[in-house]
């Protein structure tokens, strides 16, 4: 979770992603943050994110991320 | 001989009155109801003696921006697109340069304007378009225009910090509209899916042809582009055949995989531009949609729109680059090399733009106009302007034109022109910064921010967040210790880009 978390932060310094739970509802990530995130999710966790996971519940928030990674790790 | 860009609608309301025009998915507007609601717009600029001037329009993305476009012109005047995403900032800085007199808005963006420093009317859409349509009024307005009248001004990133306004007449979007529906076979049975933001030039591509063939335009919601399978879903739900998008959009849905499990099954043409595509995502395109007929396009918004075409008519390998192809029928292509002569050729010169599509220059700037739009140096017999892109180009052993690079800082990023220039100027302005630089890396698509100063990152970034447009604040923001200088110490951005974070957090 805390590499994530840096991830994120780092494409946003500005945002508490511990908290957010609406980060695609209130348009804080826009589409590159998007791409730039999955690509970084597969170098980091060597995860693949397929793209019928590539829907808005599963970015609204970073746990939401990382449910997805870990479910997909396994 | 067509002179006003309205005659397209004021013939198809009488064709297809019912037809949708520009829909978002949702809400719907009739070719009809485009026609009576711009005229009332129009009167009721007239009313408050708006005429000839600039008519901001700042409306969140949906058809009714785009019929209060059209009102603003039946007014006899000109509109300026912004949009809610904007900065504060950089809204001010524009209505400083324009200094409208009215502002059209909706119900959500009517609170921000309203603590703008502006004095001017603020109207409601909702409200204006219920001005009784006076017929009369309308026939003078459009019988005193003639097509060098402007008809919008869009604003695009500038080196110095402030954004230059473009202005387009008529005659240069007439040019512009008929030899691009020529080129890509627009017809009545055109479906859009427009992409780029209503506040840039891109948009015209949907926009007028629509308005030309009686064709509907869907303007896709933004949030879509998130999320590759719904996007693709769309498409197909409201039988899209026709897009011209940034390529940034275009690779989303190839380079996740979304090909493989579905594909757009009604798009027959696709047009792309503002990037270089990269050629292994359009060969996965190129696969999923054989039977397309695939369009590169290339031009600043300088010349109104797009200048050159490409249409894609054989194989590819991976590592070869699409050509920009040739000038619009009605638009030339001047190379220039440094002593404004044409190089031999094959060898590069600076792409210079000749012909009616050329805009008007930018808005209250004559120092930054003449510093672009310029006399054609091959021509001391009369006067006659050409367009300095400030783009490198060449002529392939076909006889393509073939983009090479910029001459400058100028970069392309997802789509978005932008001056890194104007990065750094605002960077600059914030309290505490020292020194900074920017660069752009293309391999990863980042803006790197390297700066020297009494600040925090993160700090930094919410400062920025408030000056530029989402598209300019940077990707990674970096703090040094000192500036790497060259020995005439100018700021060292080869050393930079060498030896700076690739992308990997905290590697310095």
């Amino acid at each position: 979770m805390e590499e994530l978390l840096e991830i994120l932060e780092e494409m946003h310094p500005d945002v508490d992603f511990r908290t957010c739970d609406t980060l695609i509802d209130s348009n804080i990530l826009d589409s590159f943050d998007i791409i730039a995130l999955i690509s970084e999710i597969k170098m980091e966790f060597g995860v693949t994110i397929p793209p019928d996971e590539i829907i808005p519940e599963n970015f609204n928030s970073a746990k939401a991320m990382y449910e997805l990674i870990e479910r997909l790790s396994d | 001989m067509q002179t006003n860009i309205l005659e397209y609608l004021d013939y198809t309301v009488k064709r297809v009155p019912d037809k949708i025009a520009y829909s978002n998915g949702e809400t719907g507007i009739s070719f009809r109801e485009v026609y009576d609601q711009a005229r009332a717009i129009g009167t009721f600029l007239n009313r408050q003696g708006v005429y000839k001037e600039p008519v901001v329009v700042f409306m969140n993305r949906h058809p009714k921006a785009i019929v209060a476009f059209y009102g603003v012109v039946y007014g006899g005047n000109f509109y300026v697109p912004i949009d809610e995403e904007m900065p504060r900032f950089r809204i001010e800085l524009i209505l400083k340069n324009l200094n409208p007199r009215a502002i059209i808005c909706d119900e959500t963006t009517r609170n921000i304007v309203e603590t703008f420093q502006y004095d001017g009317g603020i109207y409601l859409y909702d409200d204006i378009v219920k001005t009784p349509i006076d017929e009369e009024v309308i026939g003078r307005i459009r019988q005193a225009s003639i097509d060098t009248d402007p008809i919008y001004v869009v604003f695009t990133s500038g080196s110095t910090g402030i954004p230059k306004g473009v202005v387009a007449c008529h005659r240069s979007v007439i040019d512009y509209i008929e030899n691009l529906s020529e080129v890509l076979g627009f017809n009545e049975d055109t479906v859009f899916g427009n992409q780029t933001p209503l506040y840039f030039d891109a948009c015209l591509k949907e926009l007028y042809p629509t308005l030309k063939f009686g064709s509907t335009a869907y303007i896709i919601p933004k949030n879509l582009f998130m999320f590759p399978i719904r996007l693709v879903e769309y498409l197909n739900e409201h039988k899209i055949n026709t897009i011209c998008w940034v390529v940034s959009a275009l690779t989303m849905i190839s380079a996740f995989g979304v090909l493989d499990k579905t594909v757009p099954k009604y798009l027959h043409t696709v047009a792309f531009g503002s990037e270089v595509f990269p050629m292994k995502q359009f060969n996965l395109w190129r696969k999923a949609l054989p039977n397309a007929k695939f369009i590169n396009l290339y031009g600043p918004t300088e010349a109104t729109g797009m200048s050159c075409y490409f249409i894609v008519d054989r194989e590819f390998n991976d590592d070869e680059v699409l050509p920009i192809g040739r000038p619009f029928k009605n638009t030339d292509i001047i190379l220039l090399d440094d002593n404004n002569r044409i190089p031999p050729k094959g060898e590069a010169g600076e792409i210079c733009i000749r012909g009616t599509s050329l805009t008007l220059g930018y808005y209250n700037d004559p120092e930054r106009t003449k510093e672009v739009f310029v006399q054609n140096p091959l021509n001391d017999a009369y006067p006659e302007l050409i367009y300095r892109t400030g783009d490198l180009g060449r002529y392939n052993e076909r006889g393509e034109l073939m983009f090479i690079s910029r001459k400058d800082h100028q970069i392309k990023h997802m789509g978005h022109r932008i001056e890194l220039g104007e990065i750094e100027y605002n960077v600059n302005l914030i309290e505490g910064i020292k020194s900074a630089c920017c660069i752009y890396r293309e391999e990863t698509e980042k803006i790197e921010l390297y700066y020297v100063g009494d600040i925090d990152s993160k700090d930094l970034a919410t400062a920025l967040k408030q000056r530029l447009p989402r598209y300019m604040v940077p990707n990674i923001i970096r703090a040094l210790d000192e500036m790497p200088l060259t020995a005439n110490k100018k700021i060292d951005r080869v050393f930079l880009k060498e030896h700076y974070a690739k992308n990997k957090r905290g590697t310095k």
